[in-house]
């Protein structure tokens, strides 16, 4: 049976009571209980397995190279904590019915309930740390999610931040932990870092490792000093409660403890913190609960001293103690479930929790007397119970510390039997003060309502669990104690002697003195409410409240230093940045120049390499000036053009040629609705500023440039030299490398360019310049606005240009030009039209659907590739031939061609629909007419 | 050679940068046009400097690299694609927000 049925059973199914939260409770209820018996019926069959002491692993590979994979784990620790899990879940789904009766809200309570179930089976059944680790931050949210669960209440809000909070901020520890146990372990496998013990506890960062792994346990299991939280937990509705906080996610951190107890116990460290941890939050919980008034949040407290208490159990770390530890986590959620069922009840039954108010309700409510009388009795340790044997496990192992530090072998035994005293002590209280104790006062519902019969059912299972764990210990041990004690400690171990537990006289006597103790202490307590109501009262929500606060408010404003909307800033901010990293990491480089000897310039290079930088620095001395500042800038395109011819680039210099007349065209246009200067600068301090950075990247940018040109290189471009044209049938080795050796990049490209052609027609599409800007100043423009001359020469030159851009096309394989080049020659040409006769008169002439020829471009090369998957062949690969024409010759015909008028068409498509849509601005409101 | 082309790259990198720093929405579109010949003859420059050498088979004896070439010559294109772009893009700013500030109005400028 594949394991991952178990816990992907109630998250699937979580979604059907949420769909049907319109129908009645009872329909959701039978929804939510389905899928946690099913996987309760699972477990169980798994039984003989688990008694047979095996271990059931299931892989299925996720990520590998990082370690993490899908898989699962099933042995008796696991079992036991599954079978909590879904054996409680399906108890509190029956309850809930009665509790959410009439709610809204009930739908989402068992869709979160059932998620919840599902992630914490995940936790407990992983064999994968790292996928263990999902589940367990599904926890903290689902968790969230449940004491934020009526989020009108302010007191709900903020319980469940600080649970979110405290608990999210273990799971970060804790993935940082298991990183570090996962590379001291060399796999998050368990299987693997169970046995690597020695290993691990040997590693130089165990100790890091141990206090990362610990926190997010304390942090999820509510341990001092991160107890808080749990208290506050206590907003959620009662069924919450009583599954999360006492039975079930509180118990997540214990299961880590004993899971990885082989790995990462038995060391001076691993004892020193998780019993003192222990300790503490033992006699905070015991010692506060007795003065909370709030019944919840006494069973809050007695939950956080019992959790203490294991893990004060894991902290000796022995197998019995292991033993008594797990005998324990079971009887507390056998004991605490049923009791946080009653203070549910109590509290739909009265309207309220005030132990103070609520007195003497044995008249009202004698059934539910009778079922509390057994948990609460079994809390207190009474005999013939299981809080009596595991109370009396526990008093014997503190008797029995060998290898322990002195300290600890004299105080813990103290400690225990104190905190077993207040223990008594509040159990008596819950139970007396709420069912005895006079009669009631002030109650908001008086009389009491009768809660209906079938909310007692899983008060009297959980009871009689109580009773049967009592009696008959060593069958519960058998069954469900002793294979998970196996799989804890990775030994095996003979039966624990409950006998032999009978006959100890010390621990015996322990129990004596805290009954004892615990009733004269409860007896005491008008005196001792009255010195706790003196003391000053802390409380721990507005500490933190008001920690959070600041935190938000400090961080706000580091946010808003950095993110205040400008988008000048980020940019100063990112070169700046750019530029101090760079630096940094050339601190203390020194050869700048490397071995290759240094050419020297002739006067014409020199010359233009001078007018070049001068026009560029002129760009940005005039800029303000807008008009000289773009001429100055079609200098600069020039002599890059230039550049481009010099140094041995003639495909280059034909491209940027032509390129620059468009760019400086659609620069022309868009200046034509802009203000025609720049004004000054507000803050005279940035100008400085950017000039500085401006610099330091100018110098940077030189240097590395002069570096790396100086230094020897090895190029790949001798493959293609080779290559081009016995593998691609052409001469030009640079058109060669576009459409065939590198084709499948050339076909990236022209797409990227039809879709930003595309997005200038989308966005000039819905814009009516003309009718929205302030109107401009019209002086510097000519206001003819065809000149006849121009608009004659235009006529004349388009049939020479387009034969010039066919020639260059077809030539394009062996000489310079190509696609490209002959595409955007015939787009300068078509752009002479429009510009000499305008808009109108070019679209009554001439073509305007450039949107279906950017598309049929890149169709027609697309095609061109898939073609040669036709023949067998990659993707884009060419083929060619020659043939013999009569009177022309021979005659060379390459595939590539075919991809060459693809990319033509294309280049020709995308630049005319940004020249024509720009353009169109101009006319007033636009013609009628779309182009595109 | 090479001091020279490294320095006019240096005054086209400058000149760039510092105009992308300008607040004007114009200034930034000149700034970047500059910034992409900077960076289109760096590229190139990698394929080191040679003079009358194109990579045509058969023509010349040495060849200059072709592959920054290829390189820079779906580039340019490219960058001719984004500078309508961003001039566009700055239009409809310049129609939507009344202004060509880069942060769509001036701090320093009370709104009208």
């Amino acid at each position: 049976m594949p394991l991952a049925l178990i816990i992907l059973t109630p998250l699937l199914f979580a979604i059907i009571p949420a769909i049907g939260r319109h129908t009645t409770v009872s329909r959701q209820a039978v929804a939510a209980a389905l899928p946690a018996l099913l996987s309760l019926v699972l477990l169980i069959s798994l039984a003989p397995q688990m008694l047979a002491g095996e271990t059931l692993i299931q892989h299925s590979d996720w990520i590998p190279h990082l370690g993490l994979s899908l898989s699962l784990r099933l042995d008796g620790l696991s079992w036991l904590f599954a079978l909590l899990i879904t054996g409680i879940g399906c108890l509190i789904i029956l309850y809930a019915r009665c509790y959410f009766e009439g709610h809204p809200s009930a739908g989402r309570f068992y869709c979160l309930i059932l998620l919840f179930m599902g992630a914490m089976l995940g936790i407990v059944m992983s064999e994968n740390l790292l996928f263990m680790l999902i589940f367990w931050e599904m926890t903290s949210l689902v968790s969230f999610l449940l004491i934020g669960f009526g989020w009108h209440k302010r007191s709900a809000r903020r319980g469940a931040r600080m649970s979110l909070v405290i608990t999210g901020g273990g799971g970060i520890a804790l993935l940082a932990g298991v990183l570090l146990l996962g590379q001291s372990a060399g796999s998050f496998m368990l299987s693997d870092i169970l046995v690597a013990g020695e290993q691990i506890k040997a590693d130089q960062h165990y100790s890091l490792m141990l206090s990362l792994i610990l926190l997010g346990a304390f942090t999820k299991s509510a341990q001092f000093p991160f107890h808080l939280w749990l208290p506050h937990a206590m907003s959620a509705p009662t069924p919450v409660s009583a599954y999360l906080h006492s039975a079930t996610m509180v118990k997540a951190g214990l299961y880590l403890m004993a899971r990885l107890h082989p790995a990462l116990a038995d060391t001076d460290l691993w004892f020193l913190l998780v019993v003192l941890s222990g300790m503490m939050t033992l006699m905070i919980g015991a010692f506060v609960a007795m003065f909370m008034h709030d019944i919840k949040g006494l069973l809050a407290y007695s939950t956080l001293s019992h959790l203490g208490l294991i893990t004060l159990l894991m902290g000796i770390g022995t197998s019995t103690a292991m033993a008594a530890a797990l005998f324990h986590l079971i009887n507390h959620a056998v004991i605490k479930a049923p009791l946080f069922m009653m203070a549910g009840i109590v509290d739909q039954s009265t309207g309220s929790r005030d132990m103070r108010q609520i007195n003497g309700l044995y008249r009202y409510l004698p059934g539910l007397m009778l079922l509390s009388a057994i948990p609460a009795a079994a809390m207190a340790g009474l005999p013939w119970l299981n809080g009596y044997l595991s109370k009396k496990m526990l008093f014997a192992e503190s008797l029995q510390l060998v290898t322990a530090p002195d300290w600890a072998v004299t105080l813990i035994p103290v400690w225990v039997t104190l905190a077993g005293l207040f223990s008594v002590a509040y159990s008596i209280r819950i139970f007396h003060n709420v069912f005895f104790n006079g009669r009631p006062v002030d109650l908001p519902i008086y009389p009491p309502r009768r809660p209906p019969r079938l909310v007692l059912l899983p008060i009297l299972i959980l009871s009689t669990g109580c009773v049967l764990a009592g009696v008959f210990p060593q069958y519960v041990y058998a069954l469900l104690i002793q294979p998970a004690v196996n799989a804890a400690t990775g030994l095996s171990h003979p039966t624990y002697d409950f006998e032999q537990l009978t006959d100890l006289r010390l621990p015996l006597q322990m129990s004596l003195l805290a009954l004892l103790g615990g009733l004269i202490f409860y007896m005491a307590r008008t005196p001792l409410f009255a010195i706790h109501n003196r003391l000053p009262e802390v409380d721990a929500k507005e500490i933190f409240e008001w920690i959070m606060q600041r935190l938000i408010h400090f961080s706000q404003q580091r946010v808003y230093q950095l993110e205040n909307g400008s988008l000048q800033r980020y940019l100063v901010f990112m070169l700046a940045t750019a530029l101090i990293l760079s630096t940094f990491a050339m601190t203390g480089f020194s050869g700048w120049k490397g071995s290759v000897a240094i050419t020297r310039p002739d006067a014409m290079t020199l010359m233009g390499a001078c007018i070049l930088s001068l026009a560029a620095l002129g760009v940005a001395v005039f800029h303000r000036h807008r008009l000289p500042a773009l001429l100055l800038l079609g200098v600069t395109g020039l002599f890059v053009t230039l550049a481009f011819a010099r140094f041995s680039a003639p495909d280059l210099a034909l491209t940027q040629l032509s390129v620059e007349v468009m760019a400086v065209v659609i620069m022309m246009l868009a200046l034509s609705f802009l203000p025609q200067q720049s004004p000054k600068e507000s803050q005279p301090y940035r100008k400085v500023r950017d000039i500085v950075i401006a610099g330091i990247a100018g110098l940077g940018v030189t240097l590395f440039s002069f570096a790396v040109m100086t230094r020897p290189f090895d190029s790949i471009s001798d493959y293609f030299l080779a290559n081009s044209l016995p593998g691609g049938g052409g001469t030009n080795v640079v058109n060669v490398i576009l459409v065939d050796f590198r084709g499948f990049d050339t076909l990236g490209e022209i797409t990227v360019l039809g879709i930003a052609a595309l997005a200038v027609f989308a966005f000039t599409r819905q814009l009516h310049l003309k009718e929205r800007m302030a109107p401009i100043a019209d002086e510097h423009w000519v206001a003819e606005p065809h000149p006849v001359i121009l608009s004659r020469v235009a006529h004349l030159v388009l049939p020479i240009a387009l034969l010039v851009s066919a020639y260059i096309f077809l030539r394009g394989h062996n000489m310079p030009g190509g696609g490209f080049i002959a595409g955007l020659i015939t787009a300068v040409a078509l752009t002479l039209q429009y510009m000499a006769g305008g808009l109108v008169w070019a679209q009554e002439r001439m073509l305007t659907h450039f949107r279906p020829l950017i598309g049929a471009g890149i169709l027609l090369a697309t095609s061109t590739g898939l073609a040669s998957l036709v023949f067998g062949y990659p993707f884009l690969t060419t083929t060619y031939n020659h043939f013999h024409w009569p009177v022309i010759g021979e005659f060379e015909l390459a595939s590539a061609l075919m991809f060459d008028l693809g990319v033509y068409t294309t280049v020709v498509g995308a630049t005319l629909l940004i020249l024509a849509n720009l353009g169109k601005l101009m006319t007033v409101a636009g013609p009628g007419k779309e182009v595109g | 050679m090479e001091i020279l082309f490294a320095l006019t790259l240096g005054a086209l990198t400058t000149s760039g940068v510092y105009l992308l720093l300008r607040a004007r929405t114009f200034s930034v579109i000149l700034g970047l046009t500059l910034l992409s010949h900077a960076i289109n003859l760096y590229l190139f420059g990698m394929g080191r400097l040679k003079t009358e050498s194109p990579a045509v088979i058969g023509l010349v004896p040495d060849y200059a690299d072709p592959l920054p070439q290829a390189l820079v010559l779906t580039a340019i294109v490219i960058g001719f694609a984004m500078t309508s772009f961003v001039v566009v893009l700055a239009l409809k700013a310049a129609v939507e927000l009344r202004n060509d500030h880069v942060d769509g109005e001036n701090p320093n400028e009370d709104r009208p």
